[in-house]
């Protein structure tokens, strides 16, 4: 059943094997653009775990560090705890809204340019025409029977795919441990079971992704290009191909003979043989194209060659490109991207941005949060008071050791005092000491009069070194009766 | 229907041959791959029935040849975290148990140990707050400062590993107030009395001429046991009469039984039970839910705020705002 055949049509299989597609080389403004992306978003990947950062003798040295065993996000001077965990969820919103203010203005620059699938399959690509050689020589390969060369072409291609697919592998446990240590450790057999796995699993995709199924990552598996079908507008830039200029086909000598009759595509097919995902942009806008620019490049080159002017293929919004068929005038591009809408998806990404950043300025780093017991809730002292027991969680988020002070007020005749240490006879305040970075659990009483009821009443904590209270728990101190 | 295919016109692709109302759906073919990987998850289904357990039959399941099973892999964690416990428990009973103070990590394990002991050996009669369930119940409260037997960790133990009135067992902590009114030592009236005069020591009752009465029959009754002003003796479990906790209540009526009848609370008894580890660690962590006794003093924090209040006056007076 793999196979149907309707009456009078052609065989139709069920299902459709991939057909190849050998991008050809191309030289020209976007190619150079996406050299430049690829370069700086490599660099940004594979570098970034490497930088060091001093944090002092108690926090680890890494600029950027995710460390799960520890429960703690570092990047250079912010350290996010887990309740802090709000931040890396307003990253992703902005990542998100960003998406869509890119997607408005810019059409799929994602798609093209930035996404990790494109920029490993262009490097695997590039890989790919240094072995086998350009686009023909490719072709011809394929073909060609088994033989020692066509091993020995397909081995290093391989080859040369695994080792770097193993290096993003290897890469991105990097930011889940301290670098060199890691390096060392992995090297040696000393690490983690789970980072070779990762590491394992990352090269497999790397490898598979980027060096088979390419294209049909985006075409099938990436929910992405129907998003983005429907965040964009008419006011979007796509890259299109001018019919009303390009049609009807012919060669140079064609149109030479009939001017009339043909415009400027002479059909050359250049568009075509460098495009990364196989399409004929030439059929309009569909979802294999990922906008990256490759065949405008491909076509400016061949229009120069001929000496028609540039931007047969171009990045055009749907508006103009009506507007330009009927020989109107079109806007500037810039007045294209400064709309309401991505003015109102800038605003809310800048202000979600800014929000964060204020807040993160003013966040405490030295919090307190009390329990109290709630069986009992009170406990008959034999001198006549009541007491409170409490369980005090004091969160020093330096990485420094400190020294805090606990007092509590708002409560008449109260005595504070902590677990493992004598009643004393009035004390409203005291001071225990909290390991850098991280949560000392104290155990805390308090003990009043026996009259009053129900009564609210404040407990808060300072650094020692400092005057402030940086934070206060509102509790209630509990009593029989009511 | 299924002879309508056709080829679509715009795409090239063969339609099903299902139309409703001029839709039609294309048969548009999947990726080979797609194909491969349908394959690539039966054939992993079938490893997986033949390494694990799968199938379920009448009494359990089809083992799998790699023997795996979910309570083997608890048992294995947990034996594992008994081997981890292992050096704590032999270091908890190494020493005397007032060395504790002295390892606060230590101290730190036996409580939580104790706390986890608790809920299964103690809970039934203590609570599951260790508060004695309720005031007067003839359970103490395990949170409060008053001790029948004492209220250090060395007390603590020994209760706990001799247990109270235990008939069979000569070292147990002992002792039987008389039933002064079952046996006829005291008269109702004189109980009545006695009843004021404890009512009153305890901040009960105003003085009365009952009380007065009672404060002659305690002095030749009561006072060799629970001492002469009635603050008891721990040496043989008689209870502090001028607190404000009482084990049995301090209503008339209460008390009025307790001494017509008398009392006998019995505490099992559970070094022959629990191994001393766990006695140790129960030990803990009943001292430390707030009234173990023979504590350190609170040294560094006591000493920092008392430096701070004699050196700071600004922070003096932050003192003041923060008590008033």
């Amino acid at each position: 059943m793999s196979s149907l055949k309707p009456a009078g049509g052609p065989e139709i299989q069920l299902y459709e094997s991939r057909k190849e597609v050998f991008p050809k080389a191309v030289d020209g403004f976007y190619r150079r653009l996406k050299w430049g992306i690829m370069a700086i978003t490599l660099a940004i990947y594979y570098i970034t775990p490497w930088i060091r950062w001093d944090r002092g003798p108690h926090a680890p040295d890494q600029a950027v560090l995710v460390d799960l065993a520890n429960r703690r996000f570092y990047m250079f001077n912010i350290e996010i705890w887990p309740h802090e965990f709000y931040y890396v969820a307003g990253l992703l919103v902005m990542a998100g809204i960003g998406l869509f203010l890119v997607t408005s203005a810019v059409g799929r620059a994602w798609c093209g340019y930035a996404c990790p699938q494109t920029v490993w399959t262009d490097l695997f690509q590039h890989v790919e025409r240094f072995v086998d050689g350009d686009r023909n020589a490719q072709f011809r390969l394929k073909d060609a029977p088994w033989g020692p060369q066509k091993i020995f072409k397909r081995l290093s291609k391989w080859a040369i795919w695994l080792f770097i697919a193993f290096w993003t592998g290897g890469a991105w446990i990097m930011y889940f441990a301290d670098a060199p240590t890691l390096t060392v450790d992995f090297w040696t057999g000393q690490a983690a079971m789970v980072a070779y796995a990762t590491v394992g699993i990352l090269t497999a995709i790397t490898f598979i992704f980027g060096g088979f199924m390419r294209e049909q990552v985006c075409v099938y598996m990436c929910p992405w290009p129907r998003i983005q079908t429907a965040m964009m507008d008419e006011k979007s830039l796509l890259v299109t191909y001018k019919d009303w200029r390009g049609e009807e086909r012919g060669s140079v000598k064609k149109a030479k003979a009939n001017p009339d009759i043909y415009g400027d595509c002479v059909d050359c097919n250049q568009c075509v043989a460098v495009c990364p995902t196989g399409i004929d942009i030439r059929e309009g806008p569909q979802i294999g194209c990922i906008t990256c620019a490759l065949c405008i490049d491909a076509c400016d080159k061949v229009m120069g060659q001929v000496g028609r002017p540039r931007g047969l293929i171009d990045y055009i919004t749907a508006d103009d490109a009506e507007a330009e068929a009927k020989g109107a005038e079109t806007p500037p591009t810039w007045k294209t991207l400064l709309r309401p809408r991505t003015l109102v998806y800038f605003g809310v990404w800048a202000a979600i941005g800014l929000a964060m950043l204020f807040t993160l300025g003013n966040r405490t780093r030295l919090d307190i949060a009390v329990q109290h017991d709630r069986n009992p809730v009170y406990v008959q002292l034999a001198g006549g008071e009541i007491r409170n027991s409490y369980t005090a969680k004091i969160r020093n988020m330096e990485s420094r050791p400190r020294e805090v002070e606990i007092a509590i007020s708002g409560l008449e005749g109260a005595t504070l005092w902590a677990g493992g240490t004598a009643r004393p006879d009035t004390q409203t305040k005291l001071t225990t000491k909290v390991a850098a970075d991280s949560v000392a659990k104290v155990r805390l009483f308090v003990a009043g009069p026996r009259e009053g009821g129900k009564q609210a009443y404040k407990m808060s904590v300072r650094g020692t070194d400092e005057d402030a209270v940086t934070d206060i728990e509102e509790l209630f101190f509990e009593r029989p009766g009511e | 229907m299924a002879d309508n295919q056709r080829i679509d016109e715009p795409t090239g692709t063969q339609t099903v041959g299902h139309e409703w109302d001029g839709i039609e759906e294309l048969d548009t073919p999947m990726p080979r791959w797609w194909l491969w990987t349908l394959y690539a998850t039966i054939i992993w289904g079938i490893v997986y029935v033949i390494l694990y357990p799968a199938w379920p039959m009448v009494n359990s399941a089809t083992e799998g040849v790699l023997g795996w099973s979910s309570r083997g892999d608890l048992q294995q964690e947990l034996d594992a975290r008994d081997k981890e416990l292992e050096p704590i428990r032999q270091a908890l009973v190494a020493g005397d148990i007032n060395t504790l103070y002295e390892k606060p990590e230590l101290m730190q394990a036996a409580i939580e140990g104790g706390r986890s002991a608790f809920k299964v050996h103690c809970v039934q009669c203590h609570g599951t707050g260790a508060d004695g369930i309720r005031p007067g119940s003839g359970y103490p409260n395990l949170n409060d400062d008053e001790w029948l037997w004492g209220g250090d960790l060395e007390a603590i133990e020994y209760t706990l590993v001799h247990g109270i009135r235990n008939p069979d067992h000569s070292e147990t902590r002992f002792s039987q107030m008389p039933a002064f009114g079952r046996d006829g030592i005291l008269s109702s009236a004189e109980i009545s009395d006695l009843v004021s005069h404890i009512r009153v020591i305890s901040g009960e009752e105003e003085q009365s001429a009952s009380a007065t009465r009672g404060a002659a029959l305690y002095e030749s009754n009561c006072a060799v046991c629970h001492g002469a002003d009635g603050t008891g003796d721990r040496t043989q479990g008689a209870p502090n009469l001028t607190d404000a906790i009482s084990l049995y209540g301090i209503g008339r009526t209460s008390l009025t039984n307790t001494i017509t009848n008398s009392r006998y609370g019995v505490m099992p008894r559970w070094g022959h039970r629990l191994d001393p580890a766990t006695v140790r660690m129960l030990a803990a962590y009943v001292h430390s839910l707030g009234g173990g006794e023979a504590l350190p003093a609170a040294t560094n924090a006591d000493e920092a705020v008392a430096e701070e209040a004699a050196g700071d006056q600004a922070v003096g007076e932050g003192g003041k705002d923060v008590q008033s």
